[in-house]
C-alpha cells in the first residue's frame, strides 16, 4: 500500500496553494507599481507639506489620528506645521486643499495595500474634489468601454 | 505471585512517586540494572532461541551482568536493521520525523504515571530511538549532536533500549492522545525486533513463542495434555451444573473452529471463562471443535517481531483448512485479537477455503469479518442475546458487582467496546463502570502485557498497574465492586496480583464466566453455585438450614 | 542549554540583516537571492520529504481505534473516531487537521495519595489551535504583499481579522493571539519540568523564531512603521519573477524577511514537517476494516512455520495413546 495516487494529488494541492502568488501574478501580469511622486492637483501658493515626505509616507495615519483625537475630544483645532506655520488640523480642509486628487493621491496606495481607512465614513469630500472624482470615474468607465 | 508482591512492596511506598525529572541530560544511557531489580525481565534462554533459529548471545547473561555477549558486528546489525525497517515501515519513518514533543502523551502512559521515570513518557521512549536515528540519518543530528537530541549508538544505548522497550506494553494509549497518532507500540515492536537481531530478548517472550511454535500453546502442553485438561474441565462442569457435555477436539468437518488463549484451560481464573464457553456452546448446540495444533490464541510473536507473529499465526488458517471448518470463532484474549484483527489477513494468504461467518443460531452474517472469516466470541454472544436465542437469569450473578476492564488491544486496535457491555448488562444486575478516563479507548493497561508479566519484573508491573488499580479501588469503595471482568488472558493472569495489591478483595473474572453463570440450560437441575462453586446469592442460607 | 543555544542562534540571525542592510549589495542578497533560495528549498524539500516517506510502504493496517468498531448492525459505531469507510477516514483526518481532535482529548493525571485523578486539560489544545489558525490567517493576509490586484478573500480575511476596529492601525486579532499562544507554548515548555527535560534546540528554536517573526511584524505594523508600498513592490517583484531591490527600507523589514526565510528553509528538515506528516500517519489515515477488506503488504514474504505434519510426526505416539484423531496412522 503506497497510496501513490493520493499522495501525488495531495502534493499537487499543496504546491498549488503554496505557489498561489506566483501563478496568480502570472495570470494577472503584474506591472510594477508606479510609485513616483504623486503630483497634487491644486497647489496655490503652497509647495510644502505639513511634514516631511518620508514621515508622511509611513506615518500620515498617526498624524491624522492624533489630529482627530485633539479636535474631536479637546476641541483643539489648530497647530503648527514643520515650518512654524499655523495650520488647521483638518483632513478635508488642510490636507485635501493641496491633495484634492483623492483617487490618485490616497486611494491608489490604499487599494494597492488593501487598506480601507474609515476617514470618509464621516468626512465629506469637498465638492470640487467630488466633481473631479466623478468626472474621472466617468472618464474611466468610458475609457474601459 | 500476589503474596510475594505484598511482602516485598507496599502500596504507600510504590505510590510515593517523584515526577520531577533528574538534572542530568537524558542522552546519558547508563542504567544500573542491579539497583533496578524488579523493573526488568530475564533474557531469553538459549534453548528457546535456538529452537526458533534466532540469534543467540555469545554468553548466557542476565541484564545485571556486564557482558551481554553481543556479536562483534552488533552496531552494523542494528544500523542495517534500522535502515531496513525504515524502508519497510512508513509508520516508523514518519514517527521518527514528525514528533513535536508537545508532551500530550506524557501522563497517558501507565508506566510513567506509576514510576515517574521520565524515560517512561512515550515521547521519551521514542526519543531513545530517535536520538540514534538523528545521528545516523539527519544532517542536523550529525552536526549538532546532543543539542538537537542526537547521540551515538553504544552498547549502553542497547541496554537502555532493553530496559525501556521492555517497559512498554504496546497498549497504544499514548497513540489515542497524540495529535499525529504516533504509536509507541509500533516503535516498541520495531526496537524489540532490532534487539532480537543481536540476541537481546526476554525469556517470558521467547520461551512462550518457542512453546507455541512447537506444541501450539505457550505453556508447551502436548496434545494429550490439552485433551486431558479440556475433558477434566468438562467433568468439573458436569459436577457444577449437572449437565454432561461433549468437548470436540481436532474434529474434522465441524462448522466452527474455536480458538482461545491456552490459559483458559490451564489457569485460574481463566478456567471459569472456559466453563462459560462450555455452557454456551452446549446450550446453543454449536457444531465446533477445539484444536491442539492451534491451541493458543494468544500470539506471543506479537511481542517479539513481525516475523514471529506470522510464524505462529500461520497455524490458525492451516488448521482451519485441515479440519475443513467453515469459519473461526475466537475467545477472550487481548493481543490475540490485535493479531487476528490487524495482522492476520495481511500476513496470510486469502482463506478462500472458508466461508463468510454466519451464526448458525441466528442466521446473522458477520459481514465485518468477511475477509478474515474470524469472529470474536463477544460479537457472537451479543448477537445471540440480541435475538433472544439464549435464556438468561442475571440474578445468578447477584453475588457479584462486576466492573469491566477493557483490554488494550481489543479497545484500541479493534474497537470492541459495546459488545462486552451489552452482554454484561444482560447477564448481571449490578454492573458498574470505572471512571471514564480509565475505560473504553482510554482504558489503562494491566501493566504486565506484551510479555512483561513475569515475577522478576514485579515492581514495574505494580507500578504500571497502578492507574488500573486506582480505578478498581475507586469502584470498590464507591460501588462495592467485587469482581474485575476482562476479556484477555494476560489480564486474567496478572490482574489478580494487581488487585490484591491495589484493591484487595476484588476478584478477577471473564465475561463468559458471567454468561455461564446466568445461562439457563435446557434440562438443568437448580443451580446452587456459580461456576467457581461459590453459593449463589440467596442460596447460601438455604444450604445452611 | 539548548534553549540558550537557540536564543544565541536567533540573535545571530537578527544581527545578520541588521548589520547587513547598510552594506552595499546586501539588500540584493537579503531581499532577492535568499528569499528565492529559501522558497526553492522549502518547496523542493517539502516534496522530497513527502516522497521520502511515501517510498516506504504501509505494510499493515494499524489504525488506532478511538471508539466502537463497526460490527453488528444494531450497535452504533464511532464513524469518525473509528472509521470503517474511506469517507469516515476523510472526516477523521479533517477533524484531526482542522480541530486537533486527538489533542482535544487531553487530560491531566495527578497523584493524590495513592489515587490517580484525571482532569480535563484543554490548554495545550486551545493554545495550539489559536497558534495554528492565527498563523494561517496571517499567512493568507500576507498574500497582499505578493499579489496585485489583491483577491477578495484576502481582503475579507483581513477585514474580519480587524473586525473590532481597535486602535489605529486597526489591531489584527491574530497578531495578539499568535503572540499570546506562542508565549503560552514557550512558557509551558519552560516551566513544566518534564517538558523542559525533553526539549532540545529543535523545539526551542522554531518557537523563538516564529515569535521573532511575529514581533518584528507587529513592530512594523504598529510601532516603527515602514514603507509598505516598497515592501509590496519587493514581494510582488519576487513572486512575479521580476525582482526589484527597494532602497531605503527599514532594516526591521529585512530582519523580518530574513527570519521568514530561515523558517521556510528549515521547514522541511525540522519537526515542522508534521504539517505533511499528519496526512501520512498510518494510525489515523486508515479505515478500521481489517477483517472485512484484506490489506496487502508489498513485501510480505514467507517465514518458517511449524506445519501440522511436523507436529503430528512429533506427537503421534502420545496422540494415539490418548485416542486422538490422526491424519496419518
Amino acid at each position: 500500500m503506497n497510496d501513490k495516487g493520493k499522495i501525488v494529488l495531495g502534493l499537487i494541492v499543496f504546491l498549488v496553494i503554496m505557489t498561489f502568488p506566483m501563478w496568480y501574478n502570472f495570470i494577472n501580469g503584474v506591472v510594477p507599481f508606479e510609485d513616483a511622486v504623486v503630483q497634487t492637483a491644486n497647489t496655490p501658493g503652497k509647495d510644502k507639506c505639513v511634514r516631511a515626505a518620508d514621515y508622511m509616507r509611513t506615518q500620515h495615519m498617526d498624524l491624522l489620528n492624533e489630529w482627530r483625537q485633539e479636535v474631536v475630544r479637546n476641541g483643539d483645532r489648530y497647530t503648527e506645521d514643520a515650518y512654524g506655520n499655523k495650520i488647521e488640523k483638518s483632513l478635508s480642509n488642510t490636507c485635501m486643499d493641496c491633495h484634492s486628487n483623492k483617487e490618485e493621491f490616497c486611494d491608489r496606495c490604499h487599494n494597492y495595500m488593501a487598506v480601507a481607512p474609515y476617514c470618509w465614513d464621516c468626512h465629506v469630500l469637498p465638492a470640487e474634489v467630488q466633481q473631479a472624482d466623478m468626472a474621472l470615474k466617468v472618464d474611466a468607465t468610458e475609457g474601459n468601454e | 505471585m500476589s503474596s510475594s508482591a505484598e511482602v516485598k512492596f507496599k502500596p504507600e511506598e510504590i505510590a510515593r512517586i517523584d515526577y520531577s525529572p533528574p538534572s542530568e541530560h537524558w542522552t546519558d544511557p547508563q542504567i544500573d540494572f542491579e539497583a533496578k531489580r524488579g523493573n526488568w525481565c530475564y533474557s531469553g534462554v538459549h534453548k528457546s532461541l535456538k529452537y526458533l533459529d534466532l540469534p543467540v548471545p555469545k554468553t548466557k547473561f542476565a541484564p545485571n551482568d556486564q557482558d551481554w555477549g553481543l556479536p562483534e558486528n552488533w552496531k552494523e546489525i542494528i544500523l542495517e536493521g534500522l535502515r531496513k525497517r525504515l524502508d519497510r515501515f512508513r509508520s516508523l519513518k514518519v514517527f521518527m520525523d514528525i514528533c513535536v514533543r508537545c508532551g500530550a502523551c506524557a501522563d497517558k502512559c501507565h508506566f510513567f504515571i506509576g514510576s515517574g521515570d521520565p524515560k517512561n513518557m512515550p515521547v521519551m521512549r521514542a526519543e531513545l530511538l530517535r536520538s540514534i536515528y538523528r545521528k545516523e540519518y539527519t544532517t542536523a543530528g550529525k552536526i549538532m549532536g546532543k543539542m538537537v537530541g542526537a547521540r551515538d549508538l553504544t552498547i549502553d544505548v542497547l541496554k537502555e533500549w532493553y530496559y525501556y522497550f521492555y517497559q512498554c506494553t504496546e497498549c497504544r494509549r499514548c497513540s489515542v492522545f497524540c495529535p499525529y497518532g504516533i504509536d509507541t507500540a509500533e516503535i516498541t515492536m520495531l526496537v524489540r525486533e532490532l534487539l532480537a537481531e543481536v540476541g537481546m530478548s526476554i525469556d517470558w517472550i521467547v520461551t512462550p513463542v518457542a512453546n507455541s511454535f512447537r506444541t501450539g500453546n505457550h505453556l508447551g502442553i502436548q496434545p494429550h495434555g490439552v485433551k486431558d485438561s479440556l475433558e477434566f474441565a468438562a467433568d468439573d462442569f458436569e459436577e457444577i451444573t449437572g449437565i454432561k457435555i461433549d468437548v470436540p477436539i481436532n474434529k474434522k468437518g465441524a462448522e466452527v473452529l474455536f480458538i482461545a488463549p491456552s490459559a483458559d484451560y490451564f489457569a485460574e481464573p481463566h478456567y471459569y471463562t472456559l466453563l462459560g464457553y462450555f455452557a454456551l456452546f452446549h446450550e446453543i448446540g454449536l457444531d465446533y471443535t477445539w484444536s491442539t495444533y492451534a491451541s493458543e490464541g494468544g500470539n506471543f510473536g506479537l511481542f517479539h517481531s513481525h516475523d514471529m507473529i506470522k510464524r505462529l499465526n500461520a497455524k490458525t488458517y492451516a488448521e482451519a483448512k485441515r479440519l475443513g471448518v467453515k469459519w473461526i470463532l475466537g475467545g477472550e484474549c487481548g493481543h490475540m485479537w490485535r493479531v487476528y484483527h490487524q495482522y492476520m489477513s495481511t500476513m496470510q494468504d486469502e482463506p478462500s477455503f472458508l466461508e463468510v461467518p454466519k451464526s448458525p443460531i441466528t442466521g446473522t452474517v458477520f459481514d465485518h469479518a468477511r475477509a478474515t472469516k474470524m469472529v470474536h466470541l463477544a460479537e457472537f454472544t451479543a448477537d445471540l442475546i440480541r435475538h433472544g436465542k439464549i435464556k438468561l437469569d442475571p440474578s445468578r450473578n447477584d453475588h457479584w458487582t462486576p466492573t469491566y476492564h477493557d483490554s488494550c488491544n481489543p479497545a484500541r486496535a479493534m474497537g470492541l467496546l459495546e459488545e462486552p457491555r451489552y452482554i454484561l448488562q444482560n447477564v448481571c444486575n449490578n454492573f458498574v463502570e470505572m471512571p471514564e478516563n480509565t475505560i473504553r479507548e482510554n482504558t489503562f493497561c494491566c501493566g504486565s502485557g506484551a510479555g512483561l508479566g513475569t515475577d522478576e519484573n514485579m515492581e514495574m508491573r505494580l507500578r504500571g498497574g497502578m492507574p488500573r488499580g486506582s480505578a478498581v479501588r475507586y469502584v470498590q469503595e464507591n460501588n462495592d465492586a467485587n469482581i474485575l471482568l476482562c476479556m484477555c488472558a494476560i489480564d486474567k493472569a496478572t490482574l489478580p496480583a494487581l488487585c490484591d495489591f491495589w484493591a484487595p478483595g476484588v476478584e478477577v473474572g471473564g465475561v463468559h464466566e458471567m454468561v455461564g453463570n446466568a445461562l439457563i440450560m435446557t434440562g438443568e437441575p437448580e443451580r446452587k453455585t456459580d461456576l467457581r462453586g461459590q453459593p449463589l446469592k440467596g442460596k447460601e442460607e438455604v444450604e445452611n438450614e | 542549554m539548548s534553549l540558550w543555544f537557540s536564543i544565541f542562534l536567533l540573535i545571530v540571525l537578527i544581527a545578520i540583516p541588521l548589520i547587513g542592510a547598510s552594506i552595499p549589495g546586501f539588500p540584493l542578497l537579503l531581499g532577492v537571492i535568499i528569499p528565492y533560495a529559501a522558497i526553492a528549498i522549502f518547496l523542493v524539500g517539502f516534496v522530497m520529504r513527502i516522497i521520502g516517506w511515501a517510498k516506504s510502504p504501509v505494510p499493515f493496517r494499524i489504525p488506532t481505534t478511538s471508539g466502537q468498531e463497526k460490527s453488528l448492525d444494531w450497535i452504533k459505531y464511532a464513524k469518525y473516531d473509528n472509521p470503517h469507510t474511506f469517507w469516515g477516514v476523510v472526516v477523521r483526518m479533517a477533524l484531526e487537521i482542522f480541530f486537533f481532535r486527538s489533542l482535544f482529548r487531553n487530560t491531566k493525571a495527578e497523584l493524590r495519595g495513592q489515587k490517580i485523578v484525571y482532569g480535563s486539560n484543554k490548554y495545550l489544545w486551545a493554545a495550539g489551535l489559536a497558534f495554528h489558525y492565527s498563523f494561517l490567517v496571517i499567512f493568507i493576509r500576507h498574500f497582499k504583499y505578493f499579489v496585485e490586484p489583491i483577491p477578495g478573500f484576502v481582503s475579507l480575511i483581513q477585514f474580519f481579522d480587524g473586525f473590532f476596529q481597535v486602535g489605529l492601525p486597526i489591531l489584527y486579532l491574530t497578531d495578539a493571539l499568535i503572540v499570546a499562544a506562542l508565549g503560552f507554548l514557550l512558557l509551558r515548555r519552560l516551566l513544566d519540568s518534564r517538558l523542559r527535560h525533553l526539549s532540545h534546540a529543535a523545539d526551542w528554536f522554531p518557537l523563538l523564531l516564529i515569535l521573532g517573526i511575529a514581533s518584528t511584524g507587529i513592530l512594523m505594523r504598529y510601532f516603527i512603521k515602514i514603507d509598505v508600498v516598497s515592501a509590496k513592490e519587493l514581494g510582488t517583484g519576487l513572486l512575479s519573477f521580476s525582482p526589484v531591490v527597494p532602497i531605503g527600507v527599514n532594516p526591521l523589514f529585512y530582519i523580518h524577511l530574513f527570519l521568514v526565510c530561515t523558517l521556510i528553509a528549515m521547514f522541511p528538515f525540522s519537526k515542522l514537517m508534521h504539517l505533511g506528516g499528519i496526512f501520512l500517519s498510518p494510525t489515523r489515515n486508515l479505515a478500521n476494516n481489517n477483517r472485512a477488506v484484506r490489506h496487502v503488504n508489498p513485501w510480505n514474504y514467507d517465514v518458517k512455520v511449524h506445519t501440522y505434519e511436523e507436529y503430528e510426526d512429533e506427537f503421534r505416539d502420545v496422540m494415539k495413546a490418548a485416542d486422538m484423531p490422526l491424519d496419518k496412522e
